[in-house]
């Protein structure tokens, strides 16, 4: 469904992705990890075309991508940020946001699709009208999905989508994740800094620094532990808690 | 561990009053502090932040805090005048931000800094008190110490900062430190490494800490005891190395519903919440 | 609707402030009430509404209210002191000042109405386009933009004024010439700030286009600081107008335009003070009503206020 070779990435002078190589089989999910800076969210944001220096391939859906992203492109491909308080528009109601896209699209049925999709990611109706600062955190986050969803798309690109979210509410929300690409056979690119959220979430895993793949695992292997690369057993072994002699044997990777 | 008392807080309350009507953001809160380590653990608005500043007095000007103890030592926490505090906050018990941006002044060095949070509470000469703060910045494992003492809060990264933000609030040795979401803000590994500085000063010091985090798992590997607050309450108080043993149907969800590195994809289980809970 | 006129009061309330609003219609009512209350908390913003509501009800009413013709001339009741019969006196060719205060209030509010309609979106468009493309279309329209920021408002009004030719429509035109550019850089400024949020990001994404990018997700995000920004200069256009109507370069004469008022009562100033200072104090209580108004707007309506 996705495949990404040699892609490379710059900021101004900045060189942010060297040589990024993935692939991902339609209806698979696979997740990026990788601590700031890593350039795991510059690979979501270059190919949704919100990054424009770039070199390589990127195959979607069998179709190369060009620089410039034409409006059928975000028809297959729907991307889910990080902060839910950021990226829904404070002066538009859900109904607003939902039904936007629509409307660009020409779609049509405008509000049928628009409680489908709210009824999809486990909002109720009384919801529709309501501003994002009348919604939780949660909530806002299942409103993201939702307007990702609505275009009905067979990408989603998820961006730490449930790292700004009390526990209890990311469980929900990795739950609806999962249910929804088990339902609508959507493909997934998941980026986290928790290597247990991507483990729970994705089959294949890279881990990535400094613009660069470093290790690729199966959420098997990454379940044994067995990771070769020092970054990433470093990595491994913080997402343990708390140790003070784990600690001693960091090493910046700067 | 508890040999003695440094703080005892009785029934601790803080309500704030808004436009919606009143909010009871901290209910019935209780717990003794000896030297130790206490965590505090619970999701947003579950009033961990506000029992910490509580304690230091620092709730907005719109909320009321009402106790029937807030002991620290000989001080009643309860009815101090700004001058009483001014002696209390910085010099005994200090307090570290979630985000160091905003608790450094950008326009001051962070030498500078340092050496005014020192020389407020001990009456010392310039010389004297840069050298502190040289001393105190290499205590935080900062490996260039006059580089960054001569440096702008915006020059350095996060997990530096943070360091920063340690040095500045240890300079004066306070006997409690209050360390709110420390570093939540960080990369995983950078925050481990801040946490084993604060954990090595808060030994050699012999102080006290209350570190109050939303990650349970975190908590627990790093504290002594951890108190579980849910809409204001306590409900639940476990020595950390015995969590895999809390009671409480809230605990118990909280840890449940951690993802963990198993390769298992199937469904979290999901808190169910019960309205019970929020009774205390 | 129907929910609406069959409640009472309290259940109008419960409506507005509902948290689950079943329409459209009454999430945008919830939050217009919501800034409403927030601004009647203010109690200076409300006494500048009370002065602008009371100015349009003037302009309205100017007929009605009004006790004698404002530009009949009676020569035998030249510069007469204010009395119970002429509350503010009369001027040198007998008018009643009341009266052409009142029939006044209109070419006010009608300098204002007409700069706000037509220099507010003219910034608002040229400054989100500006800040929205960056590049050299930020260049070229924010130079345009400095331009005309680089004269004195009044001597730019003055000079247009003189190339167009005395008169009221000629007035507002040249005033609304020079108001424009502060709106616009108002609007690049916020354009600038909220142009890299997530969330044009993500409209990006849901393929809207430029032209809906700006209108539909920028515009709102920068009206209300443009709002707040026309409504604290409404006091200077009026100044302005009143200005070039002092210098006979706006409204002509006998039309009652306060600033031609003070002008034409400005000789017997020491002797007859009424003449010039009533529709002076007529302008100072106006550009204060707008002044307090704005003051109140800007709390109520700063995208940065949260909500």
């Amino acid at each position: 469904m996705i495949e990404i070779k040699n892609l490379n990435a710059w900021f101004g002078e900045n060189h942010v992705l060297k040589d990024v190589s993935l692939k991902v089989p339609a209806n698979g999910s696979f997740g990026l990890v990788g601590e700031s800076g890593s350039g795991k969210s510059t690979v979501l944001r270059t190919m949704t075309g919100l990054v424009e220096d770039w070199e390589g391939n990127i195959v979607v859906g069998g179709q190369e991508l060009g620089h410039k992203r034409n409006k059928d492109f975000y028809r297959q491909v729907q991307m889910v940020f990080q902060d839910p308080f950021g990226s829904l528009h404070p002066r538009h109601t859900i109904d607003r946001i939902l039904s936007e896209p629509v409307a660009v699209h020409k779609l049509g049925n405008s509000d049928a699709r628009v409680i489908k999709v709210l009824e999809q990611v486990g909002l109720d109706n009384s919801f529709r009208f309501r501003y994002p600062h009348q919604l939780s955190g949660g909530q806002r986050q299942r409103v993201s999905i939702a307007r990702a969803l609505i275009l009905e798309p067979r990408v989603l690109l998820l961006d730490e989508p449930t790292s700004a979210l009390d526990v209890s509410i990311q469980a929900e929300v990795l739950n609806l994740l999962s249910a929804l690409r088990r339902d609508l056979g959507l493909t997934y690119i998941m980026v986290s800094h928790d290597l247990a959220v991507v483990a729970h979430v994705c089959d294949d895993i890279a881990i990535m620094n400094h613009g660069r793949i470093v290790e690729r695992a199966t959420a098997s292997q990454l379940a044994q532990g067995s990771l070769e690369h020092p970054y990433s057993q470093q990595l491994y072994k913080a997402a343990g808690g708390y140790d003070r002699a784990v600690i001693d044997s960091f090493v910046d990777w700067d | 561990m508890t040999s003695e008392t440094l703080l005892s807080v009785k029934n601790l309350a803080v309500s704030f009053t808004t436009s919606k009507g009143p909010v009871n953001a901290v209910r019935g809160v209780s717990f003794d502090l000896g030297r130790e380590r206490l965590g505090i653990v619970g999701e947003s608005g579950s009033g961990k932040s506000q029992t910490g500043r509580a304690i230091l007095g620092l709730t907005a000007a719109n909320g009321s805090i009402t106790a029937d103890k807030m002991q620290f030592h000989d001080v009643d926490l309860r009815h101090l005048s700004p001058k009483q505090w001014r002696k209390v906050r910085g010099a005994r018990i200090s307090m570290i931000m979630q985000d160091p941006k905003y608790s450094l002044n950008p326009v001051m060095t962070i030498g500078d800094q340092i050496i005014e949070a020192y020389r407020e509470h001990h009456k010392v000469g310039t010389k004297e008190a840069t050298h502190r703060a040289i001393e105190m910045l290499e205590a935080v494992k900062i490996r260039d110490p006059q580089r960054v003492f001569k440096s702008y809060p915006h020059e350095v990264s996060g997990g530096m900062g943070q360091r920063v933000m340690i040095a500045m609030m240890l300079i004066p040795d306070p006997e409690l430190l209050i360390a709110d979401e420390p570093t939540s803000a960080l990369d995983v590994t950078v925050q481990l490494q801040v946490m084993a500085i604060l954990d090595d000063l808060v030994r050699e010091r012999g102080m006290a800490l209350i570190f109050i985090s939303h990650d349970l798992h975190l908590v627990s590997s790093f504290c002594d005891r951890v108190l579980v607050m849910y809409q204001g309450h306590v409900v639940e108080e476990i020595r950390a190395s015995e969590l895999d043993q809390a009671k409480h149907p809230y605990t118990q969800g909280l840890l449940n519903c951690l993802p963990k590195m198993d390769g298992n994809h199937d469904d979290l289980p999901v808190l169910q919440r019960q309205a019970s809970w929020a009774e205390g | 609707m129907q929910t609406v006129t069959n409640q009472n009061s309290g259940g109008l309330r419960q409506w507005l402030t509902s948290n689950t609003p079943q329409s459209r219609f009454q999430a945008r009512c919830g939050r217009t009430w919501l800034a409403w209350t927030k601004l009647t908390e203010n109690r200076l913003a409300m006494i500048g509404l009370g002065i602008v509501v009371a100015l349009i009800l003037i302009t309205i009413l100017a007929p009605v209210i009004s006790p004698y013709n404002p530009i009949a001339a009676d020569l035998t009741k030249r510069i007469l002191p204010p009395s119970a019969a002429h509350w503010f006196g009369t001027d040198q060719l007998g008018r009643d000042i009341l009266s052409r205060l009142i029939y006044g209030a209109q070419y006010t509010l009608m300098v204002v109405g007409l700069v706000a309609i037509t220099a507010a979106p003219v910034g608002l468009l040229i400054g989100t386009i500006a800040g929205y493309f960056g590049g050299w279309v930020d260049a070229v329209l924010m130079r345009i933009t400095d331009i005309f920021l680089a004269f004195p408002k009044l001597i730019l009004a003055l000079a247009f004024v003189s190339a167009l030719g005395p008169g009221l429509e000629n007035a507002v035109f040249a005033i609304a010439l020079t108001a424009w550019p502060p709106y616009a850089r108002i609007a690049r400024a916020e354009t600038i700030t909220v142009r890299r949020s997530d969330y044009i990001d993500a409209a990006r994404l849901q393929g809207v286009s430029s032209r809906g990018l700006i209108l539909g997700h920028i515009m709102p995000m920068c009206i209300s600081s443009v709002v707040v920004r026309v409504t604290l200069d409404m006091a200077g256009m009026i100044l302005i107008a009143a200005g070039l109507g002092f210098l006979g370069l706006g409204a002509q004469p006998p039309m009652p335009e306060w600033g031609a008022m003070v002008s034409e009562g400005r000789q017997f100033l020491l002797q007859q003070w009424w003449v010039s200072t009533v529709p002076g104090l007529a302008i100072f209580v106006v550009s204060l009503g707008f002044n307090l108004l704005g003051d109140g707007l800007r709390d109520v309506l700063d995208p940065r206020g949260g909500d």
